[in-house]
């Protein structure tokens, strides 16, 4: 489904991905954790094709080559991204947003368009998903929502456009327990053979409920470490800076220096 | 719009006439159909005769020619253009029809396919390129049933110059009484050659029954460069005016030193809703036309209200201000505004509120888009007099900046002789955000799709206060004149 082979970008000289190679099957899902600022949002900004990085390396995306798609086409490929912090759009109504993103999608996929009153049923069943009020669709995109709202907002996009791979960036922070219970359930109800999910948290309480079939650790632009989900509950006991020592003291016994 | 009058794209036959030596002044020359170019007194009592002018009006607009000649062009507006000769204009050629065409296959294809883009019906474009179809005569009957239905409740709309002939009193009383002849360089000029325009009196007590509009105008095809427009609203009544339309206009005229004066007296109100589509001019801006109008309200009366909408996507320069002079107790100004220059457009554009009387109210909401090479200045005044107890104003300029070449400006100037006076001002400029065009084309919306509704979005406080067609129409108007302007 997904495989990233030695990623690099960098912006303005600085180098925030530093080599990543990952790889994702169809129907898996894999957390990746870290520490603030370690590149997990870029990797995420570099795989929806945001403008700005330097990039290099290759990812492959269903035998496609990702990096040379438009960020519309990678929509429409099936690429999605809830965002860590999803921006306000101003006068645009939710709903007309949310239908006319899908008859975009539908249209780059020659599917045919839905009409008001089919898009409006389609929303009414997902937004029981994830407990949303019908008032939200009527208000301007993401205008004023809380926090929370906002990652409410988020999934509910991705269960009415229903990806193939769905990358989560910090969907859980801010949230609080009814809510983060909400959207994780939320997320599982879209878990299917054909869909993958990259899930970027801090929390390993996120993984309590969404359960990984793999945990990677990034670090410094580079996934150091990768593991079962028991991982992330030996993270948490321990923080990234262990992780970082254990991780140094392996590559030194491996005889590897930096 | 009007005949060809400027030194491009003038006939021969024009170009002749004009040429020919001026002999006998035009005073008694009845004969000519087309003025030579420049300007000078005779002209002007060429004008008014051939318009069957009575002396009043001859004199007022000798007075505003006289003072006209002692004035220069403004040069404070934040727009630059060549010099304006005004030797070089011809003032007065009697109106003609349009250059007929059979079929819209002729037509400029540029022309027919914004057309499209627009969604104009196949009728209307054939109306507007000056097709020779019954849809024509289809407008002059619809025209005319409008006319009975208004005549039923009183209302009187016709061109400027049939009211001159048909209500003189009511032209005399209140020309000029709003933006007196003097007020400033182009308001003068249009004073003393205005050639025509609208005039609209709605009686007593009566709510205007539709929507009054150019376009069921009959000869509003030929007003000109130099248009008039005079709206009186008696005490209680009620009237919304549309000026303009979406389509596409292109003049051979470039300068438009229009003048429209709205005066509402007690409990009257007043909606005047403009879309401005001149020709831009080409990419390089060349070609686009000069729109210099001074709009102006007098809410005369208690709780009198006028409200200013404009949509300004056209013209290669924009200089206009329509404001309100709040001399009634508790009266209201309003004026919203989209103004939108992409290529190389330059736009100077804002509100007059002048508050005298008390607890008056004026609110202005300005949203400005610049792409392209696009400049915007918001200019605004509001100016709250002693008498003004209790006066209050809200103003709200946005700025909007689509890519690197563009820009804006605020200018607002407050001035407040009355301690009770509240102004409120709040004024924003952004990029068109990098973020919010990422998160629409990450949900798969295409990128000048995306624009296009980020900017809808942007103005939709103003759009709302459009009449309902006409802000769907203008939508649309935005989301064509932003083609191209991205990437
Ligand atoms: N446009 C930019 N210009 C300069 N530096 C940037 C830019 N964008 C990101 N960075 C830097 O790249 C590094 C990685 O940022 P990124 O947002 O990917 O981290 P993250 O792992 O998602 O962190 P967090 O857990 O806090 O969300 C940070 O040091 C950040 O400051
Ligand atoms: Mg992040």
């Amino acid at each position: 489904m997904l495989k990233i082979e030695e990623l690099h970008a960098s912006i303005e000289d600085k180098e925030i991905l530093r080599g990543v190679n990952l790889q994702l099957k169809p129907g898996e899902v894999h957390a990746i954790m870290g520490p603030n600022g370690s590149g997990k949002s870029t990797l995420a900004s570099v795989l929806i094709g945001r403008e700005g990085y330097l990039v290099s390396g290759s990812v492959t995306y269903e035998g496609q080559d990702l990096l040379t798609l438009s960020p519309e086409e990678r929509a429409a490929a099936g690429v999605f991204l809830a965002f860590q912090h999803p921006v306000e759009i101003p006068g645009v109504g939710n709903m007309y947003f949310m239908r006319t993103a899908l008859n975009s999608l539908r249209r780059q996929r020659g599917e045919e368009e839905l009409d008001p009153v089919d898009f409006l049923a389609l929303a009414q069943e997902k937004m029981k998903l994830v407990e949303m009020d019908q008032t939200f669709m009527n208000r301007s995109v993401n205008e004023g929502f809380s926090g929370g709202e906002k990652k409410r907002n988020e999934i509910l996009q991705m269960a009415i456009l229903e990806p193939k791979l769905a990358i989560l960036d910090e969907t859980d922070s801010g949230l609080d327990i009814d809510a983060l219970r909400v959207v994780a359930s939320g997320v599982n109800a879209l878990r299917s053979e054909g869909r993958s999910m990259l899930v970027i948290t801090h929390h390993q309480r996120l993984l309590d409920y969404i359960v990984p079939d793999q945990v990677h650790v990034m670090t410094a632009g580079r996934i150091v470490r990768s593991g079962g989900k028991d991982l992330a509950v030996e993270l948490e006991a321990h923080g990234y800076t262990g992780t970082q020592e254990a991780d140094a003291g392996r590559l030194s016994t491996a005889g590897i220096s930096r | 719009m009007s005949a060809p009058t400027t030194s491009t794209g003038i006939s021969d036959e024009v170009r002749e006439l004009a040429n020919q030596e001026y002999q006998y002044g035009f005073v008694t020359d009845l004969e000519t159909d087309v003025a030579p170019r420049g300007l000078n007194e005779d002209i002007i009592r060429l004008i008014s005769s051939k318009k069957n002018e009575p002396d009043w009006l001859l004199e007022w607009r000798l007075r505003a020619y006289r003072h006209w000649t002692t004035l220069t062009a403004p040069t404070w507006q934040h727009v630059t253009y060549g010099p304006v000769d005004y030797q070089d204009i011809i003032y007065y050629a009697a109106p003609k029809p349009k250059k007929r065409v059979e079929s819209m296959d002729e037509v400029d294809p540029e022309l027919r396919e914004m057309f499209d883009k627009l969604g104009i019906s196949l009728g209307e474009q054939e109306r507007l390129s000056g097709v020779a179809v019954d849809a024509i005569v289809d407008s002059v009957s619809v025209a005319t049933t409008f006319k009975d239905k208004l005549a039923e409740v009183g209302v009187i709309f016709c061109s400027f110059s049939e009211a001159v002939q048909e209500h003189p009193d009511l032209v005399r009383q209140y020309l000029g009484s709003v933006v007196p002849y003097n007020d400033n360089f182009f308001a003068c000029l249009n004073a003393a050659v205005f050639t025509d325009g609208s005039f609209c009196y709605i009686p007593k007590g009566v709510r205007c029954p539709m929507e009054l509009s150019t376009y069921f105008r009959i000869n509003a095809a030929d007003t000109g460069q130099f248009e008039r427009t005079l709206i009186i609203a008696e005490e209680g009544a009620y009237v919304s005016y549309l000026e303009g339309c979406t389509a596409p206009v292109r003049d051979t005229n470039q300068l438009h030193a229009a003048v429209v004066e709205l005066v509402a007296l007690n409990d009257a109100q007043i909606k005047y809703s403009t879309v401005q589509n001149w020709y831009p001019g080409d990419a390089d801006g060349n070609g686009g036309v000069y729109n210099f109008v001074t709009k102006r309200g007098m809410a005369s009366g208690r709780n009198a209200k006028i409200s200013w909408t404009q949509v300004e996507t056209g013209s290669s320069i924009t200089w206009k201000y329509p404001g309100v002079v709040l001399k009634g107790d508790n009266s209201v100004g309003e004026f919203y505004s989209v103004a939108l220059t992409a290529r190389r457009q330059q736009a100077d554009t804002g509100s007059k509120m002048v508050h005298i009387g008390k607890n008056t109210k004026s609110t202005i909401i300005s949203k400005a888009i610049s792409a392209g090479h696009g400049q915007n200045t918001y200019r605004g005044l509001v100016d709250m007099r002693h008498s003004a107890v209790g006066a209050r104003n809200f103003t709200q300029c946005d700025s909007l900046l689509i890519g690197k070449d563009s820009g804006a400006h605020t200018l607002p100037y407050i001035e407040v002789k009355n301690q009770t006076g509240q102004v409120e001002h709040e004024a924003s400029t952004s990029k068109i955000g990098e973020e919010q065009l990422l998160y629409c084309r990450q949900r798969g919306i295409p990128e000048e799709e995306a624009v296009s509704m980020i900017v809808n979005g942007f103005c939709r406080e103003v759009f709302k206060m459009l009449p309902m067609e006409f802000a769907v129409e203008a939508q649309k108007l935005l989301t064509v004149s932003l083609e191209g302007s991205v990437g």
